[in-house]
């Protein structure tokens, strides 16, 4: 052999061995505690609306039924957002000069929309049916949580593929008779499993878990 | 150097596996002075330059179907696989003989292989490297290939384990950790002889990197060789059981012509055929270029030569017993692909060139001129490649022929396909190129201990 194998300032480098190896386990956390934060997957995400509507006064309070304003829900795949119309029908006789409702009659008078922002976006790739699901005796609430108790709409559940197929392959603890479907107070009288069995037998509910059902 | 002709045995007394003049320090020498030239030959350069311009191209392709889709292919419905798997196939096949000549060999006592293991190894990685290509970018969206592996995940999703896809994706990234493990392994002695000569201090300090602080100490070889011999044991199963599950991907689906339960050793002995064809098409110029005769003698070659003899009867075999079943069974759809369109349909010419190149021409090896003299047998082994990839392409176009006429169709490929299929020769020999320049191309701990003088008192 010629001369040493290493040259001498590869001691020195040493340090660069810990350093890297704290930093990798650094990566490894912090990837791990981002990856499995609600924040990663928007649980919480709030938007500050045009308007500040309640829908703890509305939904709660004053006790109106989700359909009222959400009135597709039952027959089609989206839930429809109202228009001012809907608002005004109220609006026209109460608190009619708040300045808080002035974009309202604004956009009613031009006959334009208010620029409401979604709150539960799911990806484009993804199908959903509310119709499907609300006239099966899945409530707001598994999905959407107390909507009655919030002031301002968040969102309550991470809407993963994983939280979804969860109910998927097991929806029996979350379905409820259809007629309560959009009370969010509602508790089952008798064990939840057992009453999302009865209404599962009664309504014939088959949740598919295949890709197509959800990936067309 | 080989005037000893050492293809036959004298009765009592067995020829040598090394012939000339080699001791342990000429077979060092001779070994190691092709690493350490200070400049390749200009011949190693427009080697390697032609293959680089291939590599590149390969990759320009590769970028322009992941930028584009597969639909640069000529995959389509009914045909959803075409070159792509039929390189894979291909490219997994030959990468069957490196680690058979290393594990199955060494466990067999099988002496020729030390001149040849380290460069058939060497050919199983970098030809395991180009099949994983090919799937990788059959997925189409390779961003998301990670989904293949079974991971905690928020998608709920999990890898279908009823799959033969799945099983491939282990059973190659299996054979490919095992296969490189084994490699090196076996290369650390010969890498701390490299770092022992070595002149300048970054060749010193990058072989002695790798040789892992070898010292050569009789406690050292004693691990090593242990080690050896359970990675050995371990890569033995291995060798049958990728293309085994290779075999499954068609296997276990039900068109014509797949669902057959002789495919696993079929496809079995196919590998092995064409993974030996290959090492000869690589250790004939090796051997004469480097000056590698003497180690790597006429009777190695004569030895591979038997094997791919032999391989071939087993395809042939395989072959015959297809047709035989076809017609045996009566099965309409089997005797349709088997005795019409295979032979006599669209895709008949690839079937003929199939069974002349891998059942026919292999039949001159029978000769003892053909098996030790070298240009035949590389012109054999080329032929024997070309057949074997027909194999694959005549397996794969059994998806235009199913069940139903309605869904029936061609395969044509296109531009793209065949530079990509061409481009991976480029990235294998461009790996291979760099094998020879950098590292030792043959075992010379392992040449050493079949040494004439090393068994005569």
């Amino acid at each position: 052999m010629i001369g040493p194998i290493f040259p001498a300032w590869l001691d020195r480098a040493k340090p660069l061995v810990g350093i890297g190896l704290v930093a990798v386990v650094g990566y490894v956390a912090a990837l791990l505690y981002y990856g499995g934060s609600p924040e990663t997957w928007r649980v919480g995400y709030s938007p500050r609306q045009p308007v500040p509507f309640s829908h703890a006064l509305h939904a709660g309070q004053l006790g109106m039924d989700c359909r009222y304003c959400h009135t597709t829900v039952e027959s089609a795949a989206f839930a429809a957002v109202p228009p001012t119309a809907t608002c005004m029908n109220c609006h026209t006789h109460i608190a009619p000069q708040s300045r808080k409702l002035l974009p309202v009659r604004e956009t009613y008078a031009a006959e334009s929309t208010l620029p409401w922002i979604k709150v539960h976006d799911l990806p484009d790739y993804v199908y959903f049916n509310h119709s499907a699901h609300v006239t099966r005796g899945v409530s707001c609430v598994s999905c959407h949580g107390r909507v009655d108790q919030m002031e301002q709409v968040h969102v309550a559940q991470p809407l993963t593929m994983a939280w979804c197929l969860d109910c998927h392959r097991n929806p029996e603890p979350h379905l409820r008779p259809p007629e309560f479907v959009t009370d969010l107070n509602w508790v089952p009288e008798d064990d939840a499993v057992e009453t999302g069995r009865r209404v599962r037998e009664q309504l014939r509910i088959h949740p598919s878990t295949s890709c197509s059902t959800c990936h067309r | 150097m080989t005037a000893v002709d050492n293809t036959f045995n004298l009765p009592g007394q067995r020829a040598p596996l090394v012939t000339g003049k080699a001791d342990y320090a000429t077979i060092t020498q001779d070994v190691c002075a092709i690493a350490e030239q200070h400049r390749p030959p200009r011949s190693w350069y427009i080697a390697f330059a032609v293959s680089v311009a291939t590599l590149g191209v390969l990759g320009a392709a590769i970028v322009y179907l992941i930028t584009t889709g597969i639909g640069v292919w000529g995959n389509n419905s009914p045909a959803f696989w075409g070159f792509d798997i039929v390189n894979f196939v291909f490219w997994v096949g030959i990468g069957h003989a490196g680690t058979l000549i290393s594990a199955i060999l060494f466990l067999f006592r099988q002496q020729w292989r030390t001149s040849i293991n380290r460069m058939a190894e060497a050919m199983t990685i970098f030809a395991v490297m180009c099949a994983g290509l090919f799937p990788a970018i059959h997925v189409g969206r390779v961003w998301l290939i990670y989904w293949l592996a079974p991971y905690p995940n928020w998608l709920a999703m999990w890898p279908n384990f009823r799959s033969p896809l799945l099983w491939d994706v282990f059973a190659v990234s299996t054979y490919a950790t095992v296969s490189a493990l084994f490699w090196y392994l076996g290369m650390i002695p010969d890498l701390a002889t490299l770092r022992d000569r070595a002149q300048t201090p970054i060749r010193r300090m990058a072989y002695g990197l790798f040789a892992l602080g070898w010292t050569g100490s009789a406690r050292a070889w004693h691990h090593y060789e242990r080690a050896y011999l359970l990675l050995a044991a371990l890569a033995t199963p291995l060798v049958l059981s990728v293309h085994s599950v290779v075999s499954f991907d068609f296997a276990v689906s039900q068109v014509p012509g797949w669902h057959t339960t002789v495919f696993p050793p079929y496809f079995v002995a196919g590998a092995i055929f064409s993974g030996f064809a290959m090492v000869i098409t690589l250790a004939v110029p090796a051997r004469a270029y480097f000056g590698l005769k003497h180690l790597i003698t006429p009777r190695h070659l004569e030895n591979i030569c038997k094997v791919i003899l032999v391989t071939s009867l087993m395809v042939g075999y395989a072959y015959s017993i297809e047709l035989f079943t076809a017609w045996y069974s009566q099965n309409p759809y089997e005797s349709f692909l088997f005795l019409g369109n295979r032979p006599f349909g669209p895709y008949g010419v690839f079937y003929w060139i199939m069974v002349t190149c891998n059942v026919v021409i292999p039949q001159l090896f029978w000769f003892k001129k053909c098996r030790t003299t070298a240009w035949i047998m590389v012109v054999i082994a080329i032929l024997v490649n070309v057949g074997m990839w027909m194999e694959r392409f005549v397996i794969m176009m059994s998806l235009t022929r199913d069940f139903l006429p309605s869904s029936w169709g061609l395969f044509i490929p296109t531009p793209i396909d065949i530079v990509m299929f061409i481009g991976s020769f480029g990235l294998f020999f461009t790996l291979f190129l760099l094998f020879c320049r950098y590292l030792p191309v043959v075992a010379m701990a392992e040449v050493k201990t079949v040494l004439p003088h090393g068994h005569q008192p």
